[in-house]
């Protein structure tokens, strides 16, 4: 098997607007092995600083695995776990410590995102909690697509959830994403009986997700939960286009529409008739 | 103050200080104590604001066609009457319509000449601009009176002047004012002219009974020449109309008063920065009393500060295409220091902090003054949002660190140029511009010779042998060309300002110093982020060597890939902390002139572009000619982690090895700072708070797209005010070259996708 390289940092060190492939040509029986307790994990890459993944100022980590195949993904060098570098725990919290004191005066905290974090679930906790041992606020992004895999008591050691929410009606879904919708309500629902906070994203798609009807059932639905303190609406953008081209992939919406500020500024309206926060 | 306080006091006195609350700054000379009786600090937003009045967008208009002509001439008129505080008859924009008034010369934008500082530098810069030069002016400043220019090549040495043409040391004010003196242009407005002379004679006469030394003797000089500075301002005053012997009695009066103190340093003296100080919270307490006694409201109050600020932004000089290159945008650099917490805790923000960020709405965005805000976590909440809505609106304001400025030198501590802190008028700096550590770095691979020219610079020694570099080796070199450098380096300072005070004194703004104040001597590195990038490339890879046919190394090659500064890594950032520390180190073994305190900035204005062009290939893999980083920043696009993990490495360096200041320009695109505006605002206040809440000393905010700024290089005439902060100073984005607009462009944006 490869020995994992403790002396990673340098490596590590790249952009998420980035195109990162790690060449790990390890067995999966030596993956599942590395990783299974969550001390090892495969990380993308790390921002400092970022002011748009969560409350404050943030340090954010995005893990690589994602069940999802969404047609406008931005970071399709996250889909695969082991185009991931592999990444001890322990020395992604040494990285964190270093901004422990910056995050406290930003009043910001770690975020982990992906790729869909809960792919390495185990990981992701160990790093969760270490960063509340620390004092840090976290905040887990995640498409909730695999919430079965946290245990409540998990769930409560987590500050913020940054669920996306990509489509109400189930056939845009599967449509976007290719995996169904019912397992991300069932987890927007249980975080919400937990009474854990939430802010809800969606990727506003035109032709796919912009339809009044789907927006308003999410805002509906999200309305009814009681935990959500706030909604982003994300525009679609073309920045990811080049890794999909980098990557020789097929990349269907090379011709699609990026939002008007007006059909952005509409969808904000169907949510806040609903009482929901929509900056 | 109670009529019993009063009786000793002459009566326009007490008229001009009613309602103050007594102290210690009436007995003596003490601003502090004043500001700290007197200010009220404001708590508030930016509800209260005025915007611009009709009167003061018709002035701006009609200076704004006056800037379009002289865009297009490099320099509108210049009048060939040597400058003096009394050389030039009163002049205006608009008579009938200024609040404030005053001018450099008799007419707006006219540059006035200043042969003091050299002959040379006037008459290139007159020929530059086809101005015919007046013979018997020249004739004066080359045969009968000897200037600064010429007395510091009488006494430079032979390594000096080598230092100099191979460009390892660049900048040197040895031609020009050297600048950053803040005169407390404030005294003149709380104690009026009177009252100073009467302070400075007693000061006079308090070294009569010191034996005569050369020391001595130079002090008696300059302050009788600091006497007679003080009755020239009381003449030049008089051509507008004012008598400035007494105090000011209200807001307008004080504004006035104070901007006369600036005027006449502006016109004695074109210093490469002619910082104007910490006025707004003090010019505050007169705005309180008028507002209070209902003499004024708040739009006549804006107007006033809008009034003076379009005075600031139309100070000139006359300067060289070559001064143009080092430091380009003509800036001038009118420092004003806003906000900050006082010794014991509490907010120094006023309302009219507010107004003079307001300026930037109400006259537009503009590099001047360079508005420069003391940030601390302990500032109001409602003066952090403004800041940060300001520099989102405009990336005119930089912030710098009232938490390590005010333990090492007070509360009333002002920014002269770009992050020079001082005590006003109780501390004044011996500028010194800037070495190349990078370049320096060559030499010690050369063996002391030009990695350019292959001349031999340094008294020679071995130079590096083999394929590769080796780490130790390289180390023991660069120690031996730092030792030179150093050397040379205070040699060349000393020089320069011994004939600056003999020949350019600056007498108005000494004058309103106390006598004998803390004078520091201010070196200066560049290149910081390419030696610390170069020495991990040589320890944590491998270094090939490339050398030409004389055995000059002229390039590198690196094989495998090393950390980098900027990502929080110490073991580079390392590097960039030993080097600040080493080369001030090497510094402080020399003796300085007048025993000034030696201190250090990294920061490099826009000469960062020279720089880089008088460089050749580097170990980190810079190329020959790429520019170099500004100030203490990474080099573009290595710092790969956002802008915690870039401003971090910087706020490593340890201020104590660098007392003038370490300088980080940061741009960051809106939509990295939050998708909406409210947000954004909360989010660069919190960046704000993160980065000075732990050891950041300095930060150039801009907000921006690239795409703005690659518009505004196609159609400059789409973008007649925008403004961009480069290091330490702000400038028009079109006036920089086109070099410098791609070197800008070629930076960092965090948040960008």
């Amino acid at each position: 098997m490869t020995t994992p390289d403790s002396n990673h940092h340098t490596s590590l060190i790249g952009s998420r607007f980035e195109l990162r492939k790690v060449d790990n040509s390890m067995d999966d029986a030596d993956v599942d092995r590395l990783t299974h307790e969550g001390r090892w994990g495969f990380v993308h890459s790390e921002e400092t600083g970022s002011a748009v993944d969560g409350p404050g100022i943030r340090v954010v980590f995005w893990t690589t695995g994602c069940e999802f195949r969404c047609l406008y993904c931005h970071n399709p060098d996250t889909w695969k776990m082991k185009n991931g570098q592999l990444t001890c725990v322990d020395d992604l919290l040494d990285e964190l410590k270093k901004y422990k004191d910056y995050l406290r005066f930003t009043g910001g905290g770690l975020t982990v995102s992906g790729g869909e974090p809960l792919v390495q679930a185990p990981f992701v906790m160990n790093l969760i909690r270490g960063a509340k041992a620390m004092g840090i606020h976290t905040a887990l992004d995640t498409n909730g697509f695999l919430g079965d895999r946290l245990s409540d008591a998990d769930l409560d050691d987590i500050d913020l959830f940054l669920l996306d929410i990509k489509s109400w009606d189930p056939e845009t879904h599967l449509k976007v994403t290719a995996k169904p919708v019912e397992p991300v309500l069932n987890f927007a629902r249980r975080i919400a009986e937990r009474k854990r906070p939430a802010w809800i994203r969606f990727v506003l798609l035109p032709g796919y997700t912009d339809a009044p009807e789907n927006i308003e059932g999410i805002a509906k639905f999200v309305a009814t939960l009681g935990n959500v303190e706030r909604v982003d609406i994300l525009p679609f953008h073309q920045l990811g286009k080049f890794k999909w081209e980098k990557m020789e992939m097929k990349y269907e919406l090379g011709d699609a529409a990026t939002p008007t500020p007006q059909q952005t500024q509409d969808a904000k309206l169907i949510f806040r008739a609903h009482g929901l926060k929509c900056p | 103050m109670s009529e019993r306080d009063n009786l000793s006091l002459d009566s326009a006195v007490a008229q001009a200080w009613r309602g103050f609350k007594p102290g210690a700054w009436q007995q003596a000379i003490d601003l502090r104590s004043f500001i700290q009786s007197n200010i009220t600090p404001y708590e508030g937003d930016d509800s209260f604001l005025a915007g611009p009045t009709a009167r003061t967008t018709a002035l701006w208009n009609k200076l704004s066609d006056l800037f379009a002509q002289e865009r297009e001439r490099g320099v509108l008129d210049v009048s060939q009457i040597p400058s003096s505080i009394t050389a030039h008859d009163a002049g205006y924009i608009d008579r009938d319509n200024e609040v404030i008034v005053g001018l450099q010369t008799d007419a707006p934008l006219k540059r006035a000449i200043f042969p003091n500082g050299g002959w040379r530098m006037v008459e290139t810069s007159l020929k530059a601009y086809s101005f015919p030069v007046d013979a018997k002016i020249k004739e004066i400043f080359t045969k009968y009176r000897k200037t600064h220019n010429d007395g510091v090549f009488d006494a430079y040495t032979d390594d000096v002047r080598k230092a100099r043409s191979s460009h390892i040391v660049t900048g040197l004010p040895d031609a020009y004012g050297r600048g950053r003196i803040i005169g407390d242009y404030r005294r003149i407005a709380l104690y009026g002219v009177d009252r100073l002379i009467e302070a400075k004679k007693a000061e006079k006469k308090s070294i009569d009974g010191a034996h005569s030394t050369d020391e001595i003797i130079r002090d008696r000089e300059e302050l009788s020449e600091q006497l007679k500075a003080l009755n020239e301002i009381k003449q030049m005053a008089a051509k507008y109309g004012f008598d400035i012997s007494k105090p000011a009695a209200n807001a307008k009066e004080a504004v006035q008063w104070l901007y006369f103190g600036y005027l006449a340093a502006v016109k004695e003296q074109n210093g490469a920065a002619m910082s104007l100080g910490r006025t707004s919270s003090f010019l505050d307490v007169y705005f309180e009393r008028d507002l209070a006694e209902g003499t004024l409201n708040e739009s006549q109050a804006q107007e006033i500060i809008d009034d003076f600020v379009i005075k600031l932004r139309i100070v000139r000089f006359l300067r060289t295409p070559e001064y143009d290159d080092l430091f380009s945008g003509d800036p001038t650099w009118v420092t004003e220091s806003l906000g900050g917490v006082s010794e014991d805790g509490r907010s120094m923000v006023t309302k009219n902090s507010f107004r003079y960020l307001q300026t930037l709405y109400n006259v537009g965005p503009a590099p001047e003054p360079n508005l420069t805000v003391f940030w601390t976590p302990k500032l109001p909440e409602g003066f952090k949002k403004f800041c940060a809505k300001v520099s989102i609106d405009t990336s005119s304001i930089q912030y710098e660190s009232d938490e390590l400025m005010r333990p090492a030198w007070g509360d009333d501590t002002a920014i002269a140029c770009c992050v020079s802190a001082m005590r006003v008028g109780k501390q004044m700096q011996l500028f010194g511009a800037r070495v190349n550590l990078a370049k320096c770095m060559l030499y010690a691979i050369n063996g002391g010779r030009d990695e350019i020219t292959g001349e031999q610079i340094m008294p020679a020694f071995e130079p590096v042998k083999g394929d590769y570099l080796d780490f130790d080796d390289v180390m023991k070199k660069y120690d031996i060309a730092m030792e030179w450098l150093a050397r040379t380096y205070v040699n060349a300072m000393n020089c320069i300002h011994y004939m600056h005070d003999k020949y350019a004194y600056e007498r108005i703004e000494m004058a309103l110093h106390d006598y004998n104040p803390l004078r520091t001597m201010a070196f200066g590195i560049a290149g910081l982020s390419v030696v610390a990038d170069s020495l991990s490339a040589i320890k944590y890879s491998k270094v090939k060597v490339v050398r030409d046919e004389t055995g000059l190394i002229t390039d590198f090659v690196a094989e495998g890939d090393f950390p980098k500064f900027g990502n929080n890594d110490d073991k580079v950032d390392q590097y960039a902390t030993w080097l600040a520390e080493t080369f001030m180190n090497k510094l402080r073994k020399h003796p300085t002139y007048r025993n000034a305190m030696h201190t250090q900035s990294i920061l490099t204005i826009t000469s960062n572009v020279v720089y880089g062009k008088n460089t050749g290939n580097t170990p980190d893999g810079r190329r020959k000619g790429e520019p170099f980083a500004p100030g203490a920043n990474p080099m573009h696009g290595r710092d790969k982690l956002g802008f915690a993990a870039s401003a971090m490495s910087v706020a490593k360096l340890p201020y104590g090895e660098c007392q003038d200041g370490i300088s980080m320009t940061s741009s960051i695109v809106p939509s990295g700072l939050g998708a909406t505006r409210e947000d954004q605002i909360v989010n660069l206040a919190r960046s704000l708070d993160g980065f000075f809440g732990i050891t950041g000393f300095h930060a150039n905010i801009n907000v921006l797209n690239r795409d703005t700024l690659m518009d505004a290089m196609d159609h400059p005439e789409k973008y007649p005010q925008l403004t961009i902060r480069v290091s330490g100073y702000a400038v028009n984005f079109i006036k920089l070259t086109k070099v410098q607009q791609q070197d800008v462009i070629s930076r960092t944006f965090h948040g960008l996708m």
